[in-house]
């Protein structure tokens, strides 16, 4: 059943994207998009009756050399399940909704044909996402890795013709790559260190790696903490994280199902993934985790101011998700890799509704995307606003303080806040105050996009408002199911995810650490750890979840508060006086143009980098290689050529024509030879 | 068949002889009959090698079908193969009849032409059999005449310069291996490599002009041979002979020269340097290492600034060869697995790479990347098979491209962290090249008036991509296909060379004591 679910979305991929032409645009549409619901189909029944033993279904043989062997392999566990439903339930929605968002697209001329392409590619991608999924070993996890890059690059470039979408492709592809960098070095010392790269080796030799150096470049690192920051590095990359996120925005050059399915929901999260399903290393690399976690705090921080002031719909949805991915990552680096995957799922449903309702108003609004052409939209598409509103519940965190009913956001974000508060670290205090301000920004913005879009005034082009509509229904429906999920997702899994210990635990297949005693594993649990036993693992010393339980009320309820002060500021700004924001941005413009350029992380690299290395290039090739290395070597040769050349002057007669014929006599003579001598 | 490697090597010579001995006259109809009749022998060699690919046994990590006469004045004639040659000659016999389908429209001197190839062909495959010095030194030398023809003749406007700069540079390397393999045979009493594998080479340390060399002969036997094989590499910064040829050289001789005659070098590392001079090779591991790591950065930052489509290619060529030497001077299981993997994906990888600029070189008669975009629109099937190229080309996993890398930078790691960090880091540079090539050419609206009546691919050239196509996936998602039979002679070639290692430090050891 796992192999279908793997295989289902890769043979709708080929159909789509090989067999178009045999059978028909919309049939290939449909197949591709049926093979993504039986996925979606079977992933929920093997994740509702996974009973949290980890089991791996052998495929075939992949790269052996020496004592490297990995396979292709399916790892069926908590995590793999959890994965399987987000990837394949929005990937599935995603699917129906491109059929209403992707018809007569006015980007392409007439009789051109790009849909079955679309299709295509977002079922390949659905594919490499499930292969990272469930890879066992870490060198089928890059595979899938590195094909969700792919997939991502030619969707993002997925209009060809635009200049800007070409760019915004490249980079993707580029910056994440540079995330890979740090991603294989991290594989090859794994290897070095264990000499294995399958998943339960590397978990059982974690701790020693605690206790072992290791030589890297210039000096001397503890190798869990070097190989957990490696690994980390790949993290930021895929997640735009700090330093690494500039992709992100500038890839919703994209079709807006591609920006929901890849940008928000899926492969964005990956990075997170890597770090829950390392978490035995995890546990073992306390530095690396610290960095994690202020890596994770400050994301979360930036990207919130940034989004504040941005007027493109989605790239305050996309500031948002660098965003959410930060508060991810505090979760993980605090050892709280349950809530983590907790938040991952919420917001995959929460996320993925926003970025397509936006896409309803896009579509609405003949594509137009800039907010402040937008207005008073509420009564035009009352089913898009309504569940536009549910998602901004879900991600501003709307519920009842101190008890677990509330919008999915409310619960599973509060447990990020209490974690990183009950970490009781340096880094877990930085990252507390930092999320709740970044609570109060994420509500700010959020409402602000709400008020701009559905409230108010139209504004803009009154032509484009008079024709707004709502949009068909293959677009609406995934609307709906989203938002049951933003509803209800964080109050049906909190007991799973954010429970007591027994429940986490039952839920993960991660036996009690006093059970485990009893058994008497001896060794092994001294060092905290059984191969195969469960998902997670979490070290006997970490007690974040107790302390987040126990954490006082005002740490409970602070998010809330500081929600409701953004949404005040939102109303008070937006509605109230909408005048205010406008002034407000001429009185501080050096703080406003630092916002808008997006604290200038661009222009820094592009001068930094981009133009030195191009620089470089060009000195290399044209005084490298024309004048150092030719003149140097030349040199003598050079001054023998024009002799040679006088005597090519008779190459075109045939001269050395000639020389060549004496060579084939030579040969013939040689097979003559051969054939008489060659008797003895 | 006790004599098949000779029947492989020598079919295309025997048509080469067919076609200067019978075929007259340069009409149409000859033409016509030059290309099939070396279409007809480049399959039939290949058909032919297939028997030594099934009949080849991996797990025998010795020499496989050895033929060995006695030859002229003493010389003789061995040839044979092992794990680590045989899917060089495949490599050779599968890429030939495509260099011929791919020069169907050749129009000038075509007897000739093919003539030169299919010599090409038997040389190329002689220099991968040979188990004797002399016979592998004529082959090996003999290989630059067809191709320094192919440029000179058949190229582009600056051929005379390039063909000459191409001959010099590999010439002037193979010379100093000659002196070397005179030298082996004075000490060794043999020119037999199958013997000369198990004879040591002394490797004390002596004087020389005032300079101490450490591992004595045997560094300076090191250093011949690297002459020779680092220009063929071809290795910074040795390097710069290799764009000018490819610019000039015909799409099918590019193909060629990138597939199969750089891999020689890499073949004579590991068929020489390693296993007869281990203690040289470890003297001078740390400079070849960094050779390559910056052959891999430079040739990429050179790479990303490239304005014809054919020198970006040609540098990029030699960032992935610095992965192969990289990989086999790790030392290592991985490293030298996956140096072999490498070349033999880059085979076919740079092949079809060189294809594609031909495709629209033939079509546009230039190579010059601002003189195209937009192609994607008129162009889609050959915009697909670009981008799966493209994609192998920057190693991207489920191609072939991958293995080769990854394993190369996992060898390395083990052995020397800063060459495999700035190693790693071409792995970032080369998508930026790939991809922004890709985009100038492929992408972007067709606003050039040339290119308004562009024609996709034809038959022929799907025919030409598609073996390449199936071969570079098939290799990436199941590459023990060729780890299976390249594993057991790479093993036991690193078995070998630690214990040369092992050994000799042990000695040294004893003797400080």
């Amino acid at each position: 059943m796992e192999t279908i679910i793997l295989f289902a979305p890769l043979v709708g991929a080929l159909i789509a994207g090989f067999g178009w032409k045999m059978i028909g645009e919309t049939a290939a549409m449909w197949v591709s998009t049926g093979m993504l619901f039986l996925a979606a189909l079977l992933s929920w029944i093997v994740f509702l009756t996974f009973d949290g033993t980890t089991e791996q279904i052998h495929i075939m043989r992949f790269i052996e050399s020496g004592s490297l062997s990995a396979d292709w392999t399916i790892r069926l566990d908590r995590l793999t399940a959890i994965m399987l439903i987000v990837v394949t339930t929005v990937s599935s929605l995603v699917h129906l909704y491109s059929f209403g968002y992707m018809d007569n697209d006015p980007q392409w001329p007439e009789g051109e044909s790009y849909k079955p392409r679309f299709f295509a590619y977002l079922s390949f991608f659905t594919f490499a996402m499930l292969a990272l999924v469930t890879s066992d070993n870490l060198i089928q996890m890059f595979f899938g890795w590195e094909g969700v890059g792919v997939a991502s690059y030619l969707l993002i470039g997925f209009y060809y013709r635009k200049p800007s979408a070409n760019a915004a492709a490249i980079k993707a592809f580029v910056v994440n790559r540079v995330g890979d960098f740090g991603f294989a070095l991290g594989i090859f010392g794994l290897f070095f260190l264990t000499d294995s790269i399958s998943f339960d080796v590397i978990f059982a030799e974690a701790p020693r790696l605690a206790e072992t150096q290791l030589t890297f470049l210039w000096t001397e690192w503890n190798a869990a903490n070097l190989m957990a920051f490696l690994l980390f590095v790949g993290a930021m990359g895929k997640s735009a994280q700090l330093f690494l996120h500039t992709w992100l925005p500038d890839a919703m050059e994209g079709p807006t199902p591609v920006s929901a399915l890849i940008h928000a929901a899926t492969m964005v999260t990956a990075g997170v993934f890597l770090i829950v399903r390392m978490s035995p290393l995890m546990e073992f690399a306390p530095e690396a985790t610290t960095f994690i976690v202020y890596i994770g705090a400050f994301t979360a921080f930036f990207a919130a101011t940034v989004g504040l002031v941005q007027k493109d719909i989605k790239r305050v949805i996309a500031y948002s998700t660098c965003s959410q991915l930060g508060y991810m990552f505090v979760a993980a680096g605090v050892g709280m890799y349950s809530v983590a995957m907790f938040h991952l799922l919420t917001h995959a449903f929460f996320k993925a509704l926003l970025f397509l309702g936006a896409g309803s108003v896009i579509h609405a609004m003949h594509h137009e995307q800039d907010m402040t052409n937008f207005g008073g939209l509420r009564k035009k598409i009352p089913f898009t606003y309504y569940s536009m509103l549910i998602g901004t519940l879900a991600i501003t965190g709307v519920g009842i303080p101190l008890t677990t009913i509330g919008f999915a956001g409310f619960l599973s974000k509060d447990a990020i806040i209490e974690s990183a508060y009950g970490a009781h670290t340096d880094a877990g205090n930085f990252a507390f105050v930092l999320l709740v301000v970044a609570a109060l920004m994420t509500s700010f913005y959020s409402w602000r996009l709400m008020f701009l879009t559905f409230f108010g005034e139209a504004r803009g082009d009154s032509h484009t408002h008079d024709h707004a509509h709502e949009s068909p229904r293959t677009m609406l429906v995934p609307l709906g199911v989203l938002s049951v999920g933003a509803v209800l997702a964080g109050m049906i899994w909190l007991g799973p995810f954010f429970g007591s210990h027994e429940k986490v635990n039952a839920f993960y297949g991660v036996a009690a650490h006093g059970e485990a005693a009893e058994e008497g594993h001896g060794d092994e649990v001294a060092a905290g750890w059984t191969v195969g036993q469960g998902a997670i693992y979490t070290h006997p010393d970490n007690h974040v979840l107790d302390n987040a339980h126990h954490a006082p009320v005002w740490v409970k309820v602070s998010p809330f508060i500081a929600m409701l002060f953004g949404l005040g500021l939102a109303f008070w700004f937006y509605i109230v006086n909408p005048s205010l924001p406008v002034r407000l941005a001429a009185n501080m413009r050096p703080l406003y143009l630092f916002l808008w350029n997006k604290w200038y992380f661009d222009e820094i690299y592009d001068a930094l980098l981009v133009r030195p290395l191009m620089g470089l290039g060009r000195l290399l090739w044209k005084r490298g290689d024309g004048n150092v290395i030719d003149g140097f070597l030349n040199g003598v040769a050079m001054g023998i050529v024009p002799f040679f050349t006088r005597l090519a002057g008779k190459a075109q007669t045939g001269f050395l024509f000639t020389y060549a014929f004496w060579m084939v006599l030579g040969i013939a003579a040689l097979i003559t030879w051969m054939s008489i001598g060659g008797v003895h | 068949m006790d004599n098949l490697l000779s029947i492989v090597t020598f079919i295309p010579a025997l048509a080469a002889l067919i076609l200067t001995i019978f075929l007259r006259g340069d009409d149409e109809a000859a033409q016509r009959n030059a290309k099939w009749v070396a279409m007809f022998a480049t399959s039939a060699t290949f058909i032919v090698s297939l028997f030594i690919l099934f009949g080849f046994d991996p797990a025998d990590t010795g020499f496989q079908f050895v033929e060995q006469r006695d030859w002229l004045m003493g010389l003789q004639y061995k040839m044979g193969v092992d794990g680590i040659s045989v899917l060089f000659v495949m490599l050779t016999t599968f890429i030939m009849p495509l260099t011929i389908l791919a020069s169907w429209n050749v129009t000038e001197r075509v007897k000739e032409y093919m003539i030169a190839f299919l010599l090409l062909e038997t040389l190329m495959l002689g220099v991968f059999m040979a188990l004797d010095l002399v016979l592998f030194y004529l082959f090996f030398e003999a290989g630059l005449i067809p191709m320094f023809l192919i440029i000179g003749i058949w190229g582009g406007a600056q051929r005379v310069y390039a063909s000459f700069k191409f001959f010099l540079y590999t010439f002037l390397g193979s010379v100093l291996m000659l002196v070397a393999m005179v030298g082996m045979f004075a000490d060794a009493g043999t020119t037999d490599i199958e013997v000369l594998l198990t004879h040591q080479f002394a490797s004390e340390n002596f004087e020389l002009l005032g300079i101490q060399v450490i591992g004595g002969m045997q560094t300076l036997l090191f250093l011949a041979f690297f002459a020779s094989f680092a220009v063929k590499m071809p290795m910074w910064p040795v390097h710069t002979w290799l764009p000018d040829a490819h610019v000039q050289a015909p799409t099918a001789g590019s193909v060629v020269l990138a597939a199969i005659l750089l891999k020689m070098g890499g073949y004579g590392f590991l068929r020489f340097s390693l296993p007869m001079f281990p203690i040289g090779s470890e003297v001078m591991t740390p400079l070849v290492l960094w050779m390559s790591a910056i052959a891999i950065v430079y040739t990429s930052l050179v790479a990303l600034v490239q304005e014809d489509m054919k020198k970006l290619i040609a540098y990029s060529s030699v960032a992935h060869m610095g992965f192969v030497t990289m990989g086999i001077f790790a030392g290592n299981q991985q490293g030298v697995d996956g140096a072999i993997f490498q070349m033999l994906s880059h085979g076919f990888i740079s092949a079809a790479l060189f294809l594609i600029v031909g495709v629209i070189y033939d079509r546009m008669h230039t190579r010059n990347i601002e003189a195209y975009g937009g192609l994607v629109i008129r162009m889609p099937v050959y915009a697909l098979v670009f981008m799966l190229f493209t994609m192998a080309n920057v190693g991207l996993p489920g191609t072939s491209g991958f293995v080769g890398e990854f394993l190369t930078l996992m060898g390395i790691f083990q052995t020397n962290t800063w060459v495999a960090a700035v190693a790693t880091s071409g792995v970032i540079l080369s998508a930026g090249y790939a991809l922004w090539l890709y985009r100038r050419v492929v992408f972007g609206d067709l606003i050039k008036e040339s290119l308004r009546t562009i024609t996709d691919m034809t038959t022929r050239e799907k025919a030409i991509f598609a073996p390449l196509i199936v071969m570079t996936i098939w290799l990436g998602v199941y590459p023990s296909l060729i780890t299976d039979i390249i594993g057991p002679s790479t093993t036991a070639l690193v078995n070998d060379y630690q214990a040369a290692l092992g050994m000799a430090e042990a000695t040294t050891q004893h003797a400080s004591n």
